[in-house]
């Protein structure tokens, strides 16, 4: 049987986490300050989906994998010089202000229009990945309503493992309470999985899949169409949280003394 | 200005009680739909419901069901179908569920074929000014908003740990069961168990009432030039194991083991704590040999008391972000601490 899907990864880009993140009111509603200067990253769970779709197209002979990001044109360039060292990919992108405020009603189904619009899809081997959540709005909503869009109605989230068995169906671990895992077997494609960490680590940068990359890559960029997004949210306020805490350090002290302390303060209620 | 709510809930693993989420979301339910005057609707899935229905019986509302075997373990297809239909007859102007695995991954999809909007992770629902609203946090646990909706159905799916649960007697509930037809397609995949990852011991424990987090310098070498990789994972095992503690872990360790460096056994992904992992919810935390930057603290943006064991008398914990920085060996601390455990 063969085993060459199309796999789709919509990835979205974010802030690198290590920046301050201050809330503005802008004329389309909040953003962060310096949104535009902030250095950017892919999607840290878009990353995973990303590299799990390098994975499995590596085990799977004939597969090609599809890039799709919806986010301001010059901040993609940016990210793409990095990520396009990781994995072989066609990137579709999609040039609109999308950030942790945007709805993902709009987003999804901007990116469920540009899937849509891939020449040659074959819907009995595509396989759309995703982030379960995401370091912006972290909400688990825009993979489920893209998968609504596709009219796929085998969706997984959360998930930390597929395995494609030797019938071509999918063995797939989700995570769920008390860290563990749903385990559920799916026939095969059409499958939409929106992936936590999974297991895999970061890829090694790769010139020559970048170089090759960045052909496709900045042609695709150039001829991104731009897309309005819709706000069906208002936003009443947007603050950071304003708790400082006093904190009490303590040196030079024995640990047998810090244990009884610390004994004393776990058995408190 | 009245309202339609529809409180939905499933049943959970043991199928004769709702999630403890659930009655905590329907106790925010019911207050909504008091002070709006609307009236709230009782949704249930599960295998077999009635003995559950019974527990929400003196809501005071009307209960629609769907059961059956395609519904007893989550899969995304009946579920969504189940939802639907519920949603369907009860035809409401605002849905309100809890933020269970199950409902997280099927509820979005669901709003889409109700043309409703749903927001996740609420933490809290309110009037402002007359006018519903729900709080929800952003760019994980960094900024905090108040959002409200024109459009209905909204469909809202409210976190643990945020209301007090509804109580109230148990009785002989009077449920109306839905019939969903469900074709073959919605049966491609099966439910094929749960999984407990490797480990030496069930590490995560949500209701414990410590967190106690493991750094990558648990892993490095120590004063001796040498790593302690064995003493470090009997140390931590045998505190868990005597203080009932939950295990978290930086993203710096849990990664070590993907880029096969020596790591502890027992912690894996699923004990991630913080930006790219969980935001558990425990009365105290514990960090220790952890240099608590803000990716990791905005895990712990739950947790109340926080206390942190490291070398560095400048780490982020002594930047604001714990009441109390111990500067001190955490293999020695945490040693002495889970002796004086075993001695009470």
């Amino acid at each position: 049987m063969s085993n060459a899907y199309h796999i789709i990864v919509c990835a979205g880009i974010v802030p690198d986490p290590l920046q301050t993140l201050e809330p503005i009111v802008s004329p389309t509603g909040p953003s962060l300050k310096n949104e535009m200067m902030l250095p950017a990253v892919l999607d840290p769970w878009a990353g995973h989906a990303l590299y799990e779709a390098a994975n499995l197209a590596a085990h799977s002979p004939g597969s090609k994998i599809w890039l799709v990001s919806a986010a301001p044109k010059a901040k993609l360039q940016q990210v793409m010089m990095n990520v396009a060292q990781k994995a072989s990919f066609e990137l579709v992108a999609i040039d609109c202000p999308a950030n942790g405020f945007a709805d993902a009603h709009s987003v999804a189904r901007i990116l469920a229009g540009a899937i849509q619009a891939i020449p040659g899809i074959d819907r009995s081997r595509l396989v759309v990945f995703g982030g379960w959540e995401s370091a912006s709005r972290g909400a688990g909503v825009t993979m489920q309503l893209v998968g609504e869009h596709l009219k796929i109605t085998d969706q997984f989230q959360g998930v930390d493992q597929l395995s494609v068995q030797a019938d071509g169906s999918f063995e797939i671990l989700e995570r769920i309470e008390g860290g563990r895992h749903l385990v559920s077997v799916c026939e095969g494609p059409p499958a939409l999985l929106g992936w936590a960490t999974g297991n895999l680590p970061e890829p090694k940068n790769n010139p020559q899949v970048g170089m090759a990359n960045m052909r496709t890559v900045m042609p695709a960029l150039q001829k991104a169409k731009a897309a309005p997004l819709s706000q069906g949210v208002r936003y009443l306020s947007v603050t950071p949280p304003k708790q400082q805490r006093q904190t009490r350090i303590v040196k030079d002290r024995p640990a047998d003394e810090i244990a009884a302390e610390l004994l004393e303060w776990i058995a408190q209620d | 200005m009245a309202h339609n709510i529809l409180f939905l809930a499933h049943v959970d693993e043991s199928g004769k009680a709702l999630p403890k989420a659930a009655y905590e979301v329907l106790g925010a339910s019911v207050e909504i739909a008091e002070q709006t005057g609307g009236t709230l609707t009782v949704g249930l899935i599960g295998e077999n419901v009635q003995e559950v229905a019974n527990t929400v019986a003196t809501a005071s509302a009307r209960i629609l069901c769907v059961c059956g075997l395609d519904f007893s373990h989550p899969r995304y297809s009946t579920d969504a179908a189940a939802v639907e239909a519920i949603c369907r007859a009860a035809a409401p102007d605002l849905v309100i569920a809890p933020a269970t695995s199950r409902f997280l991954r099927v509820m979005p999809g669901v709003s889409h074929r109700l043309k409703a909007h749903v927001d996740t992770h609420i933490t809290s629902i309110d009037l402002h000014d007359g006018v519903l609203s729900a709080k929800r946090w952003f760019y994980r646990q960094r900024l905090e908003a108040v959002i409200q909706r024109d459009a209905r159905p909204w469909v809202l799916m409210m976190d643990s740990g945020c209301h007090a649960p509804w109580i109230g007697a148990s009785g002989a509930a009077t449920v109306e069961i839905l019939d969903v037809p469900l074709s073959a397609e919605a049966r491609r995949t099966r439910f094929a168990g749960i999984r407990v990852p490797n480990s030496d011991a069930q590490t995560i424990r949500p209701d414990a009432k410590l967190l106690f987090v493991a750094g990558a310098g648990w892993c490095k070498k120590q004063t001796d030039g040498q790593t302690h990789l064995p003493e470090a994972e009997s140390t931590i095992l045998q505190f868990l194991q005597r203080s009932g503690a939950s295990l978290g872990g930086s993203k710096s360790l849990v990664d070590q083991s993907g880029e096969n460096q020596a790591v502890l056994g027992f912690m894996t992904h699923l004990n991630q704590v913080g930006q790219t992992g969980s935001t558990p919810r425990h009365p105290k935390g514990l960090s220790t040999c952890c240099h608590g930057e803000e990716p990791h603290v905005v895990g712990w943006r739950f947790i109340n008391e926080r206390r942190a064991i490291n070398l560095d008398p400048n780490c982020g914990w002594a930047r604001g972000k714990a009441d109390v920085l111990y500067v001190a060996d955490a293999f020695q601390v945490m040693t002495k601490l889970t002796a004086l455990l075993a001695e009470k």
